[in-house]
C-alpha cells in the first residue's frame, strides 16, 4: 500500500499522541484523586489512528468507556481531554463527563460511554440522519470484544444492512472483557463472522498494525460512502495495562502473554515497517515522540491551572430550556 | 463475634446459602474466576465450581432474563450486576416480567430470585458508577427491594432474600463495602424482610435514612447530641419495600419531627413516600414541616469533585439540617 509522507507522518503523530496521553495522563489523575473511571488504551492506538485517518470532522464515531485514542484521533484536543479527566470546567464537558463522556461535536466526537455497547446505536442514528439528509457522512462504532456480545449491537447491525446505513462497526479485540477472555464469551471462533448473520462484510485485520487496519478501514469507508452499506471490521489488539488502574491484569493472563503483545507494539511495528523505505526518518519519529511528550506536559499544566466548576454548575445543562427556579433544589448544597 | 466489613458479610450469607441449599446458584459478568468486580464471590468457583459459579458474557438483560427463567423452575439465581449504572438493560426482565410474574399467573409461577447491585457515589465514579437507582425498583410492586447499612444487616438479609420466594433486588452501597464494619455472628441467623430497625434511640427527632447515609446520619445524631442540641432518634429503613410504616409513624409520633436523608434524586424518591405516609397518618402529631435532605434532581452523578460533593448529603448537611428543625 501507498501512503504518502504526509499520512505517515499523520499516523505516527496520533499514535504517539495517544501513547503519551494515556502514559502520562493517567498516573497524574491517580494523583489527583481521579482515576476512578479512567481506562488506558495503550496499546491499542493503531485502531482509531488507522480508522479515523479516513473520516473528516463531519463525520462521526460513536466511543467507548476505553475512549482516549478515539478522542485524539477524531481530533479532539488532548489539553482539553486532559482538563475533563481532571474535572476542570475548561474540559469538553465542564468536568462534568470525565473520561467516560467526552463529546466534540465540532469533530462529529460523539462520546465516549460507559455503559458498555450504548454507543452503538448513537452511532447507526447518525448514520441514519447522514443518509436520510443526504450529507454523505459516514460513521463508525467502537465496541470491545465484550461490548460483542450486548444484544443491542446485534440489532444495530441487523437494522443498518436492512437501510443499507454508511456505517462500520469496528470491534476493538483486545482479548478481554475486564477478566472474561474473549474464546470464552464469544460463540464463533472471531467476531468478524458474525457479519454473515447480517449479510455485510466482514473482516478481521491485526489491530496492531496501523497500515493494515488502515487499508481495511479505506475499504469499508468507501463502501458506506457509496451507499452500499455497513461492514463489521474487527481489529485484534491488546491493552497493556488492567482493566482500570484498580486491576492486575496477571491475575487472570499470564506474563508471556504480555511480553508477546508488547513485543508486537503499534509504534514500534510502524518504525520497522517504515524506516527502511525512506519516506520519514527515524530522527523524525523521535522528534514527534518529544512533541507529544512536551504537548502532555502542556496539557496537565493546562488541565491543573483551569478551575474546578462552581457549585451551582450542578444544575446547569440537565434541560436544553428549563426555569432554573424550577429545579429542585434537594440539597444544601455548601459541603 | 468477628468484625468483619460490608462486602465479607455479603461474601458470607452468599457462600453460606449456597452450602445450605444446592439450588443456590449465582451468575454475572466476572463472578467466577476474578471473583466478581467487588470480590463478592472470591474463591466460589473453586468451592461450588462452575456450574454454580456461571460467568457470563457481557449481557445483561440477559443475565436477568436467563436467571427469571431459571427461578421459575425451582432454582434460586443470584444475580450480579457489576454497577447499578448497567441495570437498565434488564430493567423490562426485572420490571417488566419478574415483578408481574406471580401476579399475572395467579400464583402459578413464582421468580426466587436475588439481584445483587452495587449502587451509590461519594467514589469519584463519575457518570456510570455512582447512581442510586432504588426508586424505580421501589416503586414497582412485585419486586422486594432492600437495601442494608450494616455487616450484620446485610448478611442477615441478604440470606433471606436469598430463601425468599419472590424477586428481590438487593441494594449495596459500594462505598460502605470496605469502609463499614461491624460485628457479624458466625451462626445461621436471618434477618425479615420489611423490618426497620431504629438504630439510635431518641427523642426530639426522628431521622430516617439507610444505606451509606444511615452512618452520616448517625454520626449527625451525636453530634447535636454532644452539643446539646437534640435527641436524634435514627432509624434504620433496611427493607424499602415492603416499607415498614409502623416504626416510622411510631418514632415520628414520640418525637414529632421528622427529616429524612437519601442520596438518590429527591423527586419521586423513597423520602417522598415517608413524607407523604407522615403526613396522612400522623399529622396530628408534627410540630414541624416534614424535611427531606436528599440528592437534586439531576440525571447522574457529575464527575468533578467539587459537583459531586455538592451532591452527596454528608454528615455536616445532615446536622445543618437537623439544626433547622430542632430550632423549629
Ligand atoms: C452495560 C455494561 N455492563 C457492564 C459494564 C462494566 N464494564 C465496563 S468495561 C467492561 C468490559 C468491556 O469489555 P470490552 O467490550 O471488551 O472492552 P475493553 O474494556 O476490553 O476495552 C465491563 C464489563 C459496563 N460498563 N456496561
Ligand atoms: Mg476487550
Amino acid at each position: 500500500m501507498e501512503l504518502d509522507r504526509n499520512m505517515l507522518l499523520y499516523l505516527y503523530r496520533t499514535m504517539t499522541t495517544i501513547r503519551h496521553f494515556e502514559e502520562r495522563g493517567i498516573p497524574e489523575t491517580g494523583q489527583r484523586g481521579m482515576s476512578g473511571s479512567v481506562h488506558s488504551s495503550a496499546g491499542q492506538e493503531a485502531v482509531p489512528t488507522g480508522i479515523c485517518a479516513h473520516l473528516t470532522n463531519e463525520d462521526y464515531i460513536g466511543s467507548t468507556h476505553r475512549g482516549h485514542g478515539h478522542c485524539i484521533a477524531k481530533g479532539v484536543d488532548p489539553k482539553l481531554m486532559m482538563a475533563e479527566l481532571f474535572g476542570r470546567v475548561t474540559g469538553p464537558n465542564k468536568g462534568k463527563g470525565g473520561s467516560m463522556h467526552i463529546a466534540d461535536m465540532s469533530k462529529g466526537m460523539l462520546g465516549t460511554n460507559g455503559v458498555v455497547a450504548a454507543s452503538v446505536p448513537l452511532a447507526v442514528g447518525a448514520a441514519l440522519t447522514s443518509k436520510l439528509r443526504r450529507l454523505g457522512r459516514v460513521a463508525v462504532a467502537f465496541f470491545g470484544d465484550g461490548g460483542a456480545n450486548q444484544g443491542v449491537l446485534h440489532e444495530c447491525m441487523n437494522l443498518a444492512s436492512v437501510w443499507k446505513l454508511p456505517v462500520i462497526f469496528c470491534c476493538e479485540n483486545n482479548g478481554y472483557a475486564e477478566s472474561t477472555p474473549v474464546e470464552y464469551a464469544l460463540s464463533t471462533a472471531r467476531v468478524a463472522d458474525r457479519a454473515a448473520g447480517y449479510d455485510m462484510p466482514g473482516v478481521h485485520v491485526d489491530g496492531m498494525d496501523v497500515f493494515d487496519v488502515f487499508e481495511a478501514a479505506g475499504q469499508a469507508v468507501q463502501r458506506a460512502r457509496a451507499g452500499e452499506g455497513p461492514s463489521l471490521l474487527e481489529c485484534r489488539t491488546y491493552r497493556y495495562y488492567g482493566h482500570t488502574v484498580f486491576d492486575n491484569p496477571l491475575s487472570y493472563r499470564t506474563q508471556e502473554e504480555q511480553d508477546y503483545w508488547r513485543g508486537r507494539d503499534p509504534l514500534l511495528l510502524f518504525r520497522e515497517r517504515v524506516a527502511p523505505g525512506g519516506l520519514v526518518s527515524i530522527d523524525e519519529l523521535d522528534f514527534m515522540d518529544l512533541e507529544a511528550q512536551e504537548l502532555m506536559e502542556d496539557a496537565i499544566r493546562f488541565a491543573d491551572e483551569s478551575p474546578l466548576p462552581a457549585l451551582e454548575e450542578i444544575y446547569e445543562d440537565v434541560y436544553v430550556d428549563y426555569p432554573l427556579d424550577l429545579m429542585r433544589r434537594g440539597i444544601n448544597l455548601e459541603v | 463475634m468477628a468484625v468483619k466489613s460490608v462486602i465479607e458479610a455479603v461474601r458470607e450469607a452468599m457462600r453460606e446459602e449456597m452450602r445450605r441449599d444446592e439450588r443456590v446458584f449465582v451468575m454475572g459478568e466476572d463472578v467466577g474466576w476474578r471473583g466478581g468486580v467487588f470480590l463478592a464471590t472470591q474463591g466460589f468457583i473453586e468451592e461450588f465450581g462452575e456450574a454454580r459459579v456461571i460467568d457470563t458474557p457481557l449481557a445483561e438483560a440477559s443475565i436477568m432474563g436467563i436467571a427469571l427463567g431459571a427461578s421459575f423452575r425451582g432454582l434460586h439465581p443470584i444475580a450480579e450486576v457489576e454497577f447499578a449504572d448497567f441495570v437498565w438493560p434488564t430493567v423490562n426482565q426485572l420490571i417488566g416480567e419478574a415483578a408481574r410474574v406471580c401476579y399475572g399467573t395467579d400464583g402459578k409461577l413464582n421468580a426466587p430470585m436475588t439481584i445483587r447491585i452495587p449502587y451509590g457515589g461519594g467514589i469519584r465514579g463519575g457518570l456510570y458508577h455512582s447512581q442510586s437507582v432504588e426508586a424505580y425498583f421501589f416503586h414497582t410492586p412485585g419486586l422486594k427491594v432492600v437495601a442494608p447499612a450494616t455487616p450484620y444487616d446485610a448478611k442477615g438479609l441478604l440470606k433471606a432474600s436469598i430463601r425468599d420466594n419472590n424477586p428481590v433486588v438487593f441494594l449495596e452501597h459500594k462505598k460502605t463495602y470496605r469502609l463499614v464494619r461491624g460485628e457479624v455472628p458466625e451462626d445461621d441467623y436471618v434477618l425479615p424482610i420489611g423490618r426497620a430497625e431504629v438504630k439510635r434511640a431518641g427523642s426530639s427527632i426522628t431521622l430516617v435514612s439507610y444505606g451509606l447515609m444511615l452512618h452520616y446520619c448517625l454520626e449527625a445524631a451525636e453530634q447535636l447530641a454532644a452539643e446539646g442540641v437534640a435527641q436524634v432518634e435514627v432509624v434504620d429503613l433496611r427493607t424499602l419495600r415492603p416499607l415498614d410504616t409502623a416504626t416510622v409513624l411510631e418514632s415520628v409520633k414520640k418525637t414529632g419531627k421528622l427529616l429524612i436523608v437519601h442520596e438518590d434524586n429527591i423527586t419521586g424518591g423513597v423520602g417522598s413516600e415517608i413524607a407523604a405516609l407522615a403526613a396522612d397518618a400522623a399529622f396530628d402529631y408534627l410540630d414541624a414541616p416534614i424535611t427531606r435532605l436528599c440528592g437534586p434532581d439531576v440525571p447522574t452523578m457529575p464527575f468533578a469533585q467539587t459537583l459531586e460533593d455538592a451532591y452527596m448529603p454528608n454528615t455536616h448537611k445532615i446536622a445543618e439540617a437537623l439544626r433547622t428543625l430542632a430550632a423549629y
